[in-house]
């Protein structure tokens, strides 16, 4: 019978199915950060249970450290307790850790595929939502809690319902000064942030074979921005040739036995999903959000929708106030709109073409006087290589402040926030309340809607600049 | 895990759809190592002016008085976004047994589930009787019959739970004992997949 990729990959790693319940779904592959952690090791304690796989769980700190002065100790207490046991669990129970100061270290979705971990045909799963990241290799990867880091921790399988498949086409070339960002925010505004819920979604289409290992993972990176489980793309020559010669990549025979399995991860031709939708990559412009979850925004040239002409109650509600948290107002549009910050990094968009994208545009250009820019690498190599393409230079001229890797700006959590009120574009996936700090005003936007943000001061259609150049 | 069989309580109703878990427990409030004392965090920003303790602000239905009651009415896609187990942490401490909505993110709903919080699903009618009534009403909700009852009114209806996640839910299990008991058909699966 025709298989989707994905089913290929679940069939492959269910060990048992539970009559009338859940499957249990075998793991390859563990991502473990410092805040979802803590308590699953203390629970498999408690219990007097080993780590049943120690060799396949993957550490790094991300979500709690600073970004700058990574050599001090971190000031924050509890951040730094919690960053403190996090090595003393790796240590206890021998897994590898990349914290600060390792070479490796970084966001945890940017650091599994730069070290060659993520591979295709993988389960990977992450105490972090945004684990869907990996899903760009043709991975089933997702998000989960910490009681099912815990179950991880003991079995190295989780129990999960089997969700049904959506597949989203995009075909076409992509307009000038339109990004995959900018893809996937026209996808989550299209059928809004609870659009994919149930759904294990897979990217497919000429649009998304064209885009670089990069590109994919910012899109299946918000997968969950809708609702959706995960979301997955079929490997291709661009996955194979990405991973081929990193760090923990296959080598040699090793490398010729899994590239033929890898060929094999693909939808047949007949399969069927639960749902079908159909995008013409020519229709979408440069996205920005205005509201407060991923699905209230729009082209950057539109304007806020009317609240009156909402004919859900509900919606209607829910978007009255997500504008008085903003404070924008109905109708309105977004261009010309003064911002007091950028910020360009997170899982989302902190990978070395993101902030070549980035320095392309600002090169020889200088952010206006009223903005305060963060530009976050997201990882010590990613680092490393800004500073080896002289990145670091042009963000240094332009007045860009680059700071260590982390997550940085995009939660909340560590020291940098947004100050309540103002407003932040931001290159991140969240515009939740507080999300950047309590009160902050995020508007999620591509890494160049950004950096052109960054050089006029105000909320701007980058086409503008690039016709300009 | 406690056992969790039938809940009969007054209900907070928290009228908002695509509640994030952002919302439920702040990222700032997750630095902590253990499960205990997330629900005084519990909806920190809607609940304080200016993150202050001592200025709750008295439009939030958790400053008013008269709602009170172990289950939590909400709009749908209650606990979208971040995959933080905290929130339902947050939720159990603050004294939250179920949550009742039209729809739930998934991510949420297991967390919800493995710590013995029961998302309870109705359709978007059903939520709107419920939104109606006053403060002084209550609901039944009733795991092994799954079924949820607005006890002054009588309307009645069913709701979805898996058998075997209903199963754990009434006698306390969890799935980490059961996922321990497969542990030779999972050593068998690993040395037939390499």
């Amino acid at each position: 019978m025709a298989q989707t990729l994905f089913d290929k990959i679940w069939d492959a790693h269910v060990v048992e199915k539970i009559p009338d319940g859940p499957s249990v779904l075998y793991i390859d592959k563990h991502f473990i950060h410092e805040v979802t952690s803590p308590q699953a090791f203390k629970g498999i304690e408690k219990r007097g249970l080993p780590l049943f796989r120690p060799k396949q769980t993957i550490a790094t700190a991300d979500h709690n450290v600073p970004t700058l002065n990574q050599h001090l100790p971190i000031k924050d207490q509890l951040s730094k307790m919690q960053v403190d046991q996090l090595i003393e669990n790796c240590e206890k129970h021998g897994v590898e850790l990349y914290g600060l100061g390792h070479p490796y270290q970084g966001i945890v979705h940017v650091i599994g595929p730069e070290l060659g971990i993520t591979q295709p045909g993988m389960t990977i799963v992450c105490g972090d939502s945004h684990t869907s990241t990996h899903g760009a290799f043709g991975t089933i990867a997702f998000g989960i809690g910490t009681s099912e880091v815990e179950m991880v921790f003991a079995s190295q399988c989780v129990l999960q319902t089997k969700p049904k498949t959506m597949r989203i086409n995009i075909e076409g070339n992509l307009p000038n000064g339109v990004v995959s960002k900018d893809i996937i925010l026209y996808i989550i505004v299209k059928i809004s942030a609870s659009g994919a819920t149930g759904y294990f979604v897979e990217y497919a289409g000429s649009t998304i074979r064209s885009l670089s290992m990069e590109a994919r993972m910012t899109i299946c990176n918000m997968s969950i921005e809708m609702g959706a489980r995960g979301g997955i793309i079929a490997p291709d020559e661009i996955t194979f040739n990405y991973i081929k010669g990193r760090t923990y990549a296959p080598k040699g025979a090793d490398w010729d036995k899994q590239l033929a399995n890898w060929k094999k991860l693909y939808s047949d031709q007949d399969a069927i999903f639960d749902a079908e939708i159909n995008i013409n990559a020519a229709e979408i412009a440069p996205m920005i959000t205005y509201g407060t979850n991923p699905g209230l925004g729009m082209a950057i040239d539109g304007n806020i929708p009317l609240t009156e002409s909402i004919p859900n109650p509900g919606e209607k509600k829910n978007l009255e106030h997500a504008l008085t948290y903003m404070g924008l107002n109905s109708g309105a549009a977004l261009l010309g709109m003064p911002i007091q910050h950028v910020f360009i990094g997170s899982c989302t968009n902190s990978r070395i073409e993101d902030l070549r994208l980035v320095a392309e545009l600002v090169k020889g250009r200088k952010k206006h006087d009223s903005v305060k820019v963060m530009i976050v690498p997201g990882s010590q190599q990613v680092a490393k290589q800004v500073h080896a393409e002289g990145l670091d230079r042009i963000f240094a001229e332009a007045g860009f402040q680059i700071r260590q890797a982390g997550c940085s700006a995009c939660l909340g959590m560590n020291e940098d926030k947004i100050p309540a009120g103002e407003y932040c574009i931001s290159t991140s996936n969240r515009n939740f309340e507080g999300r950047q700090g309590a009160g902050a005003r995020t508007l999620l936007a591509s890494p160049l809607t950004a950096a052109a943000a960054a050089i006029t001061g105000v909320v701007t259609d980058v086409r503008e600049l690039i016709n300009h150049n | 895990m406690q056992a969790l069989q039938q809940i009969k309580s007054s209900f907070v109703p928290l009228p908002i759809e695509n509640v994030d878990t952002d919302q439920i427990i702040p990222a700032r409030f997750l630095k902590a190592t253990t499960r205990d004392g997330f629900g005084k965090n519990l909806f920190r920003d809607w609940r304080y002016e200016q993150d202050d303790e001592t200025k709750p602000k008295p439009d939030f239905v958790l400053n008013q008085k008269v709602f009170s009651g172990e289950i939590l009415v909400a709009g749908k896609n209650f606990g979208c976004g971040s995959s933080r187990e905290h929130a339902a942490w947050a939720l159990l401490d603050y004294g939250f047994k179920a949550v009742v909505s039209s729809f739930f993110a998934d991510i949420f709903k297991n967390n919800a589930l493995n710590n013995g919080v029961l998302p309870v699903i109705v359709s978007d009618d059903f939520l709107a009787q419920i939104f109606a009534l006053t403060a002084t009403d209550t609901l039944t909700i009733d795991v092994a019959a799954q079924t949820i009852t607005i006890d002054s009114t009588g309307a009645a209806t069913s709701f979805e739970l898996n058998p075997y996640k209903k199963t754990c839910l009434l006698n306390g299990y969890d799935d980490i004992d059961f996922l321990i008991s497969q542990k030779q058909s999972i050593e068998k699966f690993e040395l037939e997949k390499v």
